[in-house]
Parts: C-alpha cells; sequence; structure tokens
C-alpha cells in the first residue's frame, strides 16, 4: 500500500468539464477568489462610464470628480480638520460606508447558510421605527441606557421581522426572495401609517406634516468626526467596523458559523452530521436582520434623528447592500470593501458636480447604475470565469502544439 | 470477415496532455479496429477521460497525432469529431428532460417538413435505429418520465442518429442496475457485430473480462499494456491497473457474534411522497458480524438505512441499539446511540464538499469538547485530530486544510470511513461502500470493514453489488418490495439470491 503514488488530483480544466456543480463552485472560489469581483466592479465602471460618453462628457473627468466628491483624495493630503473639503467628504463617505457594511452583512450572513435575503431594506426600515420610537417615547432615561435600549430594541426587531420569512421557509417552505420581498412592502406601508396623519409616531408639534418628531438628545450617537448638527461621523461607524470582525468570527470561530456554513454548502450533509437544519435556516435568517436592523438604528440614533414619509421612497439602503455582499463575495473584508466601494458613490454622485463634467439628472443614477450592473455581473462570474479561462486556453502552448495542430 | 475485422479504424499515436503540475497523459498509443470493443481501463486519475476527450474534440493534445482510417485528423471541437462519425456518451448525460425521446435524439440535426420539425419522420427513424440494435425505448416518451437506463439508450441512438461508427462510453455501467448493464451488454454486442467499434471506458475488472476485445491498461498517463482478453485474468488486470499485487477476494476468519447491538423489529418506512418502501422488516445485527442486505435498488434499501440513522422517521416499528430503544429519534440521538453510517451517496451526503478535510471530520462532533466549549470552536485542535486520522487511515491527495471535493473519490470515501469508525460507533451502517471506486481502494475498504468487525462492532452493509455482499457478509438477507425476501448463513449462489432479488421465491410459492 505504501509505494502507491499519489492520484494526481483532477486538474481546474478538467473538474469544470467534468465536474459536477459544487466542483464548478470550488473552481470558481479558488480561480476567481480575487479577479471576479475586480473585473465585475472594473466592468461596472467602464459600463457606467459609456454612459457618461454618451451623454457627451468625459468619463474620466466625471469619475475623478466623483473621487474627489466621495472625498478619497483626502488620503493625499490627511487631516482630521472637517474645514477642509475633502476631511469633510470622506466624513460623509464613512457615515455611508457605516449604513452599507450592516445591509451588506445583512445580506452576506443569510447568503452563507444558502439563504437570499432580498429583505435588508425592510428590516432596516422596521430597525429605523423601532429606534425612532424608543428616542423619542423613553426620553428622560440617562444617555447610556437610553442608547443601548434604542438600539438593542431595533436590532431585535430587524431579527424577529427576518425571522418571519426564515419561520416561513422551515416550516411550509415559503422561499425566503418571495417571503422577504413582500416583508418589505409591509415594512414600507407600515411606516407610511406610522408617519402619516395621526399615525402613532407623528410629531405632536405639526400635525399637517406627515414626519416623526426628532429623538430625545440622550439617545442621540456622540459623533467623533465633526459637528453633530453638521451630520458628522459618528461612533456607529466603529460599531459597524466590529460587526465585520463578529461576522467573521461568528461563521470562522463558533459552532453556529459552523452549522450555518454546512447547512449553506450542503444541508442532506449537514443533516446527516446531526445539524437541525431548520432551526439554522431560522437562526440565520434573524441573524441576517439583526444585522439590518442594527443599521436603521445606527442611522436613526447617529444622524437621521426623525424620519417621515417622505424619507421612504427615497431610501435603499438594503438594496445597495445586496450589491455591496454579492461584490464581496458574502466575506467580512469584501463587504467593507463593497460598502467603502458604494458609500463613495453615493456621497460623491449627490453633490458639488459641475454639469460640465457630468448631465446633473445621470449624476445621482450613476450609482444605481452601477450598483444594478454588479449585481447583474456577479449573477454572471461564472461566464465571466469562463471567458477568464477560455483566454488562457487559447494562447498558444509553444513550438510543438503548433506542430500537432498544423 | 476475418481480415476486415483487423481494419484500423483508429490510431492515436504518441498522445500527450499535460495539465498545469500533471502530465495526463504521457506517449500514449491506442489503435481501434473494426468491429471490436476495445476497453480502456485504469484507476481514476490513470488519464483515460483525458486521452477520450482529446479523441472527441474537448482537449487539444500538446503531442502526438490521430489517424482516422489512416488519415491524420485534428479535430477542434466536438462538432468535427461527431462529424468524423466518433459519439461520446459521457457519464452525465446531457438530456432535455421536457422534450420526448426523438426530440432530443434528432436534437441538432433535426428532419424538417418545410420550417417544422417533421416529428413523424423523426420518431420513425428513431424507431428503426432502436429495432436495428436491440435499444429499445419509446420515440414518443418525455425523458423526464423514463429511467436512467433508457436514457442511457437515448444517448446511445444519439451518436448512432449522427453517423457514428466509433462509440466512446465512458463508464457506462456506474449508473445501471445489474440487469440494466446485462442489457447493455447485449446492445454493446449487436453494435459489434454491426461493425461499429466501442471503445469502453472501466475500471471495473470482470466487465472488462466480460465484454473487451482487447484491453488497454492506463497508470498516471502512460500504457501499461494492450491486451487480448483471451489470457487476462483479474488479478493480471489489476495489478497491470494498481502497480502491484492486489487482493482481490475478501480474506477473513469466521465472525464470532457477540450480543445483540441492533435490532430491528416490524419497522415501516415510507418515502417523501407518502408511498410505503419498507414493509414490516426485522433483524437483529450481533457484535463482531456483518450483516450483508442484498436487494435491486429502489426496493426499500434507503428508507430502511434512513430511518435506523434517524433521517427519516418511520411509520412504525422499533429501533434497539445496544439493548435501548429509541423512539422517534433525530440523528443527532441515533449518532450518540453510537451509530456509524457511511452514506450511500458521500459527495451529496457524506461529505460537505466545499468544508475541509479538518472541517468533515468534525462533522459529528464539531459542538464538544475538545472541538468546541460553549459555543466557541477551536479549528487547531480540528486540524490536529484530522492529521492523526489522514495518517491512520492513509489518506491522500490534500491535508487536513485541503477542501475535501478536491480529492480522489476513494479518498473522500476513507475520509468518511476515517470519521464514523474514528467515533467508536456499536453499530456501523456500511451503503455502498465502494460505489465508484477503483480496486485498490475497494480492497482497502472491504479489509477495514473486516477489521472494524473484528473490533467487534455490528456491521451492516447494503450494497447493490451482489459479488460484494457475498464476499464480504457473514450473514445475507435479502430485501424485495420492502420486505425480507430470504436469510442465507453460510454458502449460497449468486442464483439463487438472484431470484430472490426478483421476487421469484413468492412467484414459484404461488
Amino acid at each position: 500500500m505504501t509505494e502507491e503514488p499519489n492520484v494526481p488530483p483532477e486538474t481546474p480544466e478538467e473538474a469544470a468539464l467534468t465536474g459536477t456543480l459544487a466542483a464548478s463552485i470550488a473552481l470558481k472560489q479558488r480561480a476567481g477568489g480575487l479577479i471576479v469581483p475586480v473585473l465585475t466592479a472594473l466592468i461596472a465602471f467602464l459600463l457606467g462610464g459609456l454612459v457618461v460618453l454618451a451623454t457627451g462628457h468625459n468619463p474620466l473627468l466625471a469619475y475623478r470628480d466623483i473621487f474627489n466628491g466621495a472625498g478619497l483624495n483626502w488620503v493625499f493630503h490627511p487631516t482630521t480638520n472637517v474645514a477642509d473639503t475633502a476631511a469633510y467628504n470622506l466624513s460623509q463617505t464613512l457615515l455611508q460606508t457605516t449604513t452599507l457594511i450592516l445591509c451588506g452583512l445583512a445580506v452576506a450572513f443569510a447568503f452563507r447558510c444558502g439563504m437570499f435575503n432580498i429583505g435588508g431594506q425592510g428590516q432596516y426600515f422596521v430597525g429605523l421605527y423601532v429606534a425612532n420610537w424608543v428616542g423619542v417615547d423613553f426620553s428622560g432615561m440617562s444617555p447610556l441606557p437610553h442608547i443601548l435600549l434604542a438600539v438593542g430594541a431595533a436590532t431585535l426587531a430587524g431579527g424577529l421581522w427576518a425571522g418571519i420569512a426564515g419561520f416561513l421557509k422551515a416550516t411550509v417552505g415559503a422561499h425566503e426572495v418571495i417571503s422577504t420581498i413582500m416583508l418589505n412592502w409591509i415594512a414600507i406601508w407600515v411606516g407610511e401609517w406610522l408617519f402619516g396623519d395621526g399615525g402613532p409616531l407623528q410629531n405632536s408639534a405639526n400635525k399637517t406634516v406627515p414626519i416623526s418628531s426628532d429623538i430625545a438628545e440622550s439617545a442621540k450617537l456622540p459623533v467623533f468626526w465633526g459637528e453633530k448638527e453638521l451630520q458628522g461621523l459618528h461612533v456607529g461607524f466603529f460599531v459597524a467596523i466590529a460587526a465585520l470582525v463578529v461576522f467573521w468570527a461568528i461563521l470562522n470561530r463558533t459552532t453556529l458559523g459552523y452549522e450555518v456554513r454546512a447547512v449553506g454548502f450542503n444541508p442532506e450533509a449537514a443533516a446527516y452530521g446531526g445539524i437541525n437544519v431548520r432551526k439554522n435556516l431560522v437562526r440565520a435568517m434573524a441573524i441576517s436582520g439583526a444585522f439590518a436592523g442594527l443599521a436603521g438604528a445606527l442611522d436613526m440614533t447617529g444622524y437621521l434623528y426623525h424620519f417621515g414619509q417622505s424619507d421612504i421612497p427615497a431610501n435603499s439602503v438594503g438594496f445597495i447592500g445586496i450589491a455591496v455582499a454579492l461584490l464581496g463575495r458574502n466575506t467580512a473584508v469584501g463587504t467593507g470593501l463593497g460598502a467603502l466601494l458604494f458609500g463613495a458613490l453615493l456621497f460623491g454622485t449627490t453633490h458639488g458636480l459641475s454639469s460640465n463634467v457630468i448631465q446633473p439628472e445621470l449624476a445621482g443614477n450613476l450609482t444605481y447604475i452601477i450598483e444594478g450592473l454588479v449585481v447583474l455581473f456577479v449573477g454572471a462570474d461564472v461566464l465571466i470565469l469562463y471567458l477568464w479561462n477560455t483566454r488562457r486556453r487559447l494562447r498558444p502552448r509553444g513550438p510543438k502544439a503548433a506542430e500537432a495542430a498544423a | 470477415m476475418a481480415a476486415a475485422a483487423d481494419e484500423l479504424v483508429l490510431e492515436m499515436r504518441g498522445i500527450r496532455k499535460e495539465f498545469p503540475g500533471i502530465v495526463a497523459n504521457d506517449d500514449v498509443d491506442l489503435d481501434i479496429r473494426r468491429g471490436e470493443v476495445h476497453a480502456l481501463l485504469g484507476e481514476n486519475g490513470a488519464g483515460k477521460s483525458t486521452l477520450m476527450n482529446i479523441l472527441y474534440g474537448l482537449y487539444r493534445r500538446d503531442a502526438g497525432e490521430i489517424l482516422l482510417h489512416g488519415k491524420p485528423v485534428d479535430f477542434g471541437s466536438a462538432r468535427d469529431s461527431i462529424e468524423s462519425g466518433i459519439g461520446m456518451v459521457h457519464q452525465h448525460f446531457m438530456l432535455i428532460p421536457v422534450m420526448t425521446v426523438a426530440e432530443n435524439i434528432v436534437l441538432g440535426n433535426e428532419p424538417r417538413d418545410g420550417i417544422l420539425l417533421d416529428e413523424r419522420g423523426a420518431e420513425k427513424r428513431v424507431r428503426e435505429l432502436s429495432e436495428q440494435f436491440g435499444l429499445l425505448v419509446d420515440p414518443t416518451a418525455l425523458v423526464s418520465d423514463i429511467t436512467v437506463g433508457q436514457e442511457q439508450r437515448v444517448e446511445i441512438l444519439k451518436a448512432l442518429y449522427r453517423g457514428a461508427d466509433i462509440l466512446i462510453l465512458d463508464e457506462p455501467t456506474a449508473v445501471l442496475t445489474p440487469q440494466e448493464a446485462g442489457e447493455l451488454f447485449g446492445i454493446i454486442r449487436s453494435l459489434k457485430a454491426d461493425g461499429k467499434s466501442i471503445i469502453f471506458i472501466t475500471h471495473k475488472l470482470n466487465e472488462v473480462l466480460e465484454i473487451a476485445d482487447r484491453i488497454t491498461v492506463l497508470r498516471r498517463g502512460r500504457v501499461i499494456e494492450t491486451v487480448p482478453r483471451e489470457g487476462a485474468t483479474e488479478e493480471s488486470l489489476a495489478r497491470a491497473m494498481v502497480g502491484r499485487d492486489v487482493l482481490l477476494r475478501v480474506e477473513k476468519t469466521p465472525a464470532k457474534p457477540g450480543d445483540v447491538l441492533l435490532r430491528v423489529e416490524d419497522l415501516h418506512v415510507s418515502d417523501d411522497r407518502g408511498i410505503p418502501k419498507v414493509r414490516g422488516v426485522s433483524f437483529d445485527v450481533h457484535a463482531g458480524e456483518i450483516v450483508g442486505i442484498a436487494g435491486v435498488d429502489g426496493n426499500g434499501q434507503t428508507e430502511l438505512i434512513e430511518a435506523i440513522t434517524g433521517l427519516r422517521k418511520a411509520e412504525a416499528g422499533t429501533i434497539s441499539v445496544a439493548g435501548r430503544e429509541l423512539h422517534e429519534a433525530t440523528a443527532r440521538e441515533m449518532l450518540d446511540a453510537g451509530v456509524g453510517h457511511i452514506p450511500e451517496d458521500r459527495q451529496r451526503r457524506g461529505l460537505v464538499l466545499e468544508f475541509t478535510l479538518a472541517e468533515n471530520i468534525a462533522l459529528h462532533d464539531y459542538a464538544e469538547a475538545p472541538d468546541a466549549k460553549w459555543g466557541w470552536m477551536f479549528p487547531k485542535r480540528l486540524v490536529e485530530r484530522a492529521l492523526r486520522l489522514i495518517k491512520e487511515f492513509d489518506i491522500r491527495g490534500g491535508g487536513a486544510l485541503t477542501r475535501a471535493g478536491g480529492l480522489s473519490g476513494g479518498n473522500q470515501q476513507k475520509l468518511v470511513v476515517a470519521r464514523e469508525v474514528a467515533r467508536d460507533p456499536k453499530v456501523l451502517i456500511a451503503a455502498q461502500p465502494t460505489r465508484g471506486l477503483d480496486v485498490g481502494a475497494i480492497e482497502y475498504l472491504h479489509r477495514r470493514i473486516v477489521t472494524e468487525r473484528d473490533e467487534g462492532r455490528a456491521v451492516l452493509l447494503v450494497s447493490l453489488e451482489l459479488e460484494e455482499i457475498l464476499s464480504l457478509s457473514d450473514r445475507i438477507l435479502v430485501i424485495y418490495e420492502g420486505e425480507i425476501a430470504g436469510e442465507h448463513t453460510g454458502e449460497v449462489s449468486e442464483q439463487e439470491i438472484g431470484l430472490e432479488m426478483l421476487g421469484g421465491k413468492e412467484k414459484t410459492a404461488a
């Protein structure tokens, strides 16, 4: 037995041609770990640039101004003084990044358990509502408990909201894509009612405006970069960074994460291993929702302070979270980078762009164009990888091969 | 006719193919005669599939030449090779389930009636072909409604419809029941009589000796020998394949049965659709005994195992492990009671292919000390245990942090066995433990199963390979339509059990 040499493993090419779906995914992860997301982003930006070009502007200038507008030029002359434009812009970009990290994790966590959580938006709204309610109605508490109560209750609410979809999947097999979309709509219309005329969260000062009261001072998060009044960067940013670490640690260092990944990769093998698959579906969905609920809580207590009917349709961070997670391949580091990219786009396209450089109507929508392209391409990354490999395969193999082909 | 039979239809000369880090084919020569069945024999990874993919135009060779009817050819794609009369039936069928048999066969080369598909013409042509070669299949049936064996016939018909003279069959019996395999051999003989040449890829020695005219053995990318069937034996072929002497017979001492460790009483189990599959089965398995369950696929074996392992709820009956009765136990409870399980499908159930070897080894115990405490896992301990088992069970092709999907089939199975045995189970259930494995790995697994019996475990072996059951079991139960149709200890003939597997006893009794 001992002198028998190793049987050579299948080569990636062989696996791609003859292998199973699992083999092709494994191949994708090995060969496409870094290439695919980078290519995906590049192609999305390239096509976005073509749209800019079609409107008669230079895409390179447009992207340069968006880069500067997002404050990313700050790295060339770093300062903490927010009077500096680049520093202020960066603080605003990071404010968006905070939200998008958590919304991205909300999608990524469910993904690792084999589910597609489209409901980040609804879970985010539920978190916002609860944080607003606790922040407004529980005034008189001292700051730390008040903040903890608001954030904790909102996070829990987001988790419960998503848990409904997980429960429906585990018990009656309702597909989570459908049920989370439905829960989004329910969350949206609940918001319309909450903030609308005579709604329970409508402000008491002016009954003609469908908007909530501001949360109490005691519920507002400390701002560490900039001014509270000027929408400075709040400490929730560090919470989001910590959430990335927690996400990684749960998945890679806990039995819970082991179960989540086992169920996500192969539910049948997980069940055989003694893992309760149904329990994990509900739990993973709830944890996903908790990330989105936390995003809503931090936005409410960090800089929004109030919310109204007209803010609901204008908000789509939950959906951008899908692009963030997909681009980040559902990993902690990837989600962090993806959130920074989209945070920069979100803020960089919405202010200070000259109409000489980009058509104003296009500016704000460029983010959504790129977001859409990213989702499209990530869905097609098998194709991108295929094209990448074909290019390699077509490369000539030296004189011998040429002879044989002749 | 004798002269025509020696006519070479295909020659491959000095074929070389490299993949990064591996020479998959190294100076391979192969020639195929008209009207012969030529077996291509080799272990997994020996380069059989690479060679055939080069011939079929899916891979480009790095060196060497291919002569078809004496003329050099160079296939850039499968389309080229199909047009030159080469057909290939892959292991995984590529049929469209919502279309009829006839539609699938003519796809890509449809007879037309104006701009429409000539449905009648297609069916007529398919019927002619299928009668000519004895490939019986209804051309109007939907592919989703036919059996796996019939799907394979459709694939063969498809190749014949496109005018194949040389037919490559890649591990054709892997998905077939013994009966279907017998029928396939009949079809191969009629194709051969018609002057078709067949390249038969396999690693099963008995099949080679049954059907092949000549045999080419590949090992690690090289041709070891090409021999006529006359004079070849299973032992000689196995030696050429593996590079050393292989023990094909299982050596074991008589069983010394101890206490009853697994008792199944009047068990009834239904499948997902609620159809009763196990109907009142009772048996005991003693410590130090291998009980084999023989039967044709689909007679309740899967449901029986799933019930014993807690993966499926039984409708009625009791299961006891080491004297303790377990009621509606979950998979976790059965594991804890001391039931180890080598599942019939290691890739779908036995392993998480994306997990590392270390993570797979922890699949049952990930939440218990020393792997974890208070929900926190210690990856280092997982790796330490994995390294120990990799060494003990001689798992090759990867380390503790390699993904299980990257291992060969034999090593994946060793990984499963290592995990199950390392838990020191009282009862070991082995379902099709050697399916799809090559002789070296089969030898290892058979020895291992006997070793575990001698350690005092109660072994329940379920296999569709009658030979495996006969050579390993101390006691044989035959299952037919969810009932035990026969029980044998000691010498029993293959024919007798074969009859019971098909419900023969019932018929003679009636």
